[in-house]
């Protein structure tokens, strides 16, 4: 379980640039969760996510993972029990190495790395299996270069290495929109079909309403570095994309403003 | 005869200033660091072997120890960068000045000669026959020289394949995706800074005692002549193929210019102008590849353009 208590970031201080992106912001993540989470621009909802992740430090507040308090545990010890996939598809994995050492150095997300063979002989056969998984083929091109890949391919990759080692969170920033249609629904569907398998506690950001509805067991809606309306189970499963609207007027003040929501 | 005579000698030094290449490129082209520590710790293993060699040490535990002072120099510019957010060639060239005021107080003077000390190669040299021209002082060099780039690459071959060589690599590509996998940049980046100034101070320690003097300019654009034997290799044996074949490709790159430095001394180059010879063969050997492409690339479009409008005019 993973718990966030009054947690607050301000970008760029004392400067004419400076940004309130989080907002004394709380939230509790129950075991299992798969939690979609929208917003409009600048709502905050990256930021937050960067601070579960360790990118930054907040500037108060605390984040408590199963009771610990990791607020200041940095980036690379908290990947321990976070599995996480980028945006960018090119984020999240090393380009000029092989497809299948990507997967080898994903595989041991958390443990130290010692003068052992960074890639088993048993590991090969057991990565074939779970890139076939995917039905891209990879499994067949195990020693090319994941440059080579496309970015649809490299988010899908990113995906099964934030999951071979499974993690106690999985955070989602907006994996699908750098992808085009077609290829963001694969994406997607491999995102359900992961989570599910394992149960995965999860965190998803998204700009699609309707995927924010449809995926999940809850449904957070963030503003001003805020989260203005959560949402789970049956109440969530039967909203529409102009109850989310509504509710977005409603709890915010203001229409819904980001000009890459699919707002239909 | 006497420009073979010279070749021999040059193959030696370009096996030995080859190791300092390969150690170049783990930070170059692995880490994508553009350390500039190489100057300063080239000379400090010479300084540390020459001092070790004049005690009356062994003078493999001599280049042994001018590794590990390397390992040091290379953490020292790694803590810069990583802990003090020093941005990387600036780091370098902090340790780099710094280096120089220790290299001086290692030697206690600013040339250690070694005249009439035996050092590893005199006393190879003393055991073995000539090789038909070859003479036994340039025949050791090349015994002693090979023995020790074989054993590196096959180091580097080995430890780049492992969990921690890995990550390494990771690092260079990117630094985002190995946080996110659990593992520290900074240590890698430390990691990966200490072996390549180990491996450059141990070439310091083998040139110093195959030249018989450590001098504290010794170092002086080792990094320029390392990127020669990189680019030259690279521009010989491409940028594919396996690991093996790039290290090797290194330091067949640093024997190479070595015997291309040779010539030109013997055409009567100015010694003096060697570093301005150095400087204009790196920018060539880089700049050629980028001029080839784009030639290549207009003749094409050339090429396929007339072929287009040559069919439309029929029409």
């Amino acid at each position: 379980m993973l718990e966030i208590k009054n947690i607050s970031k301000t970008f760029n201080p004392g400067t004419v640039t400076e940004k309130k992106a989080i907002n004394n912001l709380n939230l509790k993540i129950n075991d299992g969760d798969f939690i979609t989470v929208i917003g409009g621009n600048g709502a905050g909802k990256s930021t937050m996510l960067n601070l579960i992740a360790g990118v930054f430090p907040p500037d108060g507040g605390r984040i408590l993972l199963d009771g610990k308090d990791i607020t200041l545990l940095p980036e690379y010890k908290r990947a321990a029990y976070i599995g996480r996939v980028f945006q960018d598809p090119l984020m999240g994995t090393a380009a000029d190495m092989e497809i299948g050492e990507n997967l080898a150095f994903a595989a041991r997300r958390g443990k130290r790395r010692t003068l052992k063979w960074g890639i088993g002989k048993d590991e090969q056969e057991q990565f074939k299996t779970s890139l076939a998984t995917l039905g891209l083929g990879l499994e067949e091109r195990m020693s090319n270069k994941v440059g080579l890949l496309s970015g649809g391919q490299r988010q899908a990759l990113t995906l099964l290495m934030a999951s071979l080692q499974k993690p106690e969170l999985l955070l989602l920033d907006e994996h699908t929109a750098a992808l085009d249609p077609l290829t963001a629904k694969k994406v997607l569907d491999l995102t359900e079909e992961i989570v599910s398998k394992d149960n995965l506690t999860t965190l998803m950001i998204t700009h699609n309403m309707k995927d924010a509805i449809r995926i999940g067991n809850r449904l957070i809606m963030m503003n001003n570095g805020q989260i203005i309306f959560d949402v789970c189970g049956e109440e969530k499963a039967k909203l529409t994309v102009e109850d989310l609207h509504r509710k977005f007027k409603e709890n915010a003040g203001e229409e819904f403003a980001d000009d890459r929501a699919v707002l239909v | 005869m006497s420009i073979l005579f010279s070749l021999e000698g040059a193959i030696g030094q370009g096996i030995l200033w080859g190791i300092m290449a390969l150690g170049v490129y783990i930070t170059f082209r692995l880490l994508d660091f553009a350390d500039l520590t190489v100057d300063g710790s080239f000379a400090t293993g010479g300084a540390v072997a020459a001092v070790m060699v004049m005690a009356g040490v062994n003078p493999y535990l001599a280049v042994l120890v001018a590794m590990l002072t390397g390992f040091a120099a290379g953490a020292v510019t790694g803590f810069f960068n990583t802990v003090c957010k020093i941005p990387p060639i600036l780091a370098g060239i902090l340790s780099q000045i710094g280096l120089y005021s220790i290299n001086l107080m290692i030697m206690g003077q600013s040339n250690i000669p070694m005249l009439n000390m035996s050092n590893m190669f005199s006393d190879l040299a003393e055991k073995i026959p000539a090789l038909g021209w070859i003479t036994p002082q340039n025949l050791s060099v090349i015994c002693i020289g090979t023995l020790f780039v074989v054993a590196t690459i096959a180091l580097l071959y080995w430890f780049f394949g492992t969990e921690l060589g890995s990550a390494i690599r990771a690092t260079g590509n990117n630094q985002n995706m190995v946080r996110a996998n659990g593992v520290s940049t900074n240590w890698t980046t430390i990691a990966a800074l200490m072996l390549s100034n180990g491996l450059i101070a141990l070439s310091g320690g083998l040139v110093a005692q195959q030249q018989g003097y450590a001098d504290v300019k010794m170092g002086i654009g080792a990094i320029v002549m390392a990127l020669a034997s990189i680019v030259i290799g690279e521009t010989i044996f491409g940028r594919k193929g396996g690991f093996a074949r790039r290290l090797i490709s290194i330091v067949v790159g640093s024997i190479i210019y070595r015997i291309i430095v040779s010539i030109v001394l013997q055409l009567g180059l100015d010694p003096n102008n060697l570093k301005l010879f150095t400087a204009l063969l790196v920018a060539a050997a880089l700049s050629i590849p980028v001029v080839l492409e784009s030639r290549a690339q207009k003749a094409n479009y050339k090429r396929l353009t007339e072929a287009v409008e040559s069919v439309e005019d029929k029409f």
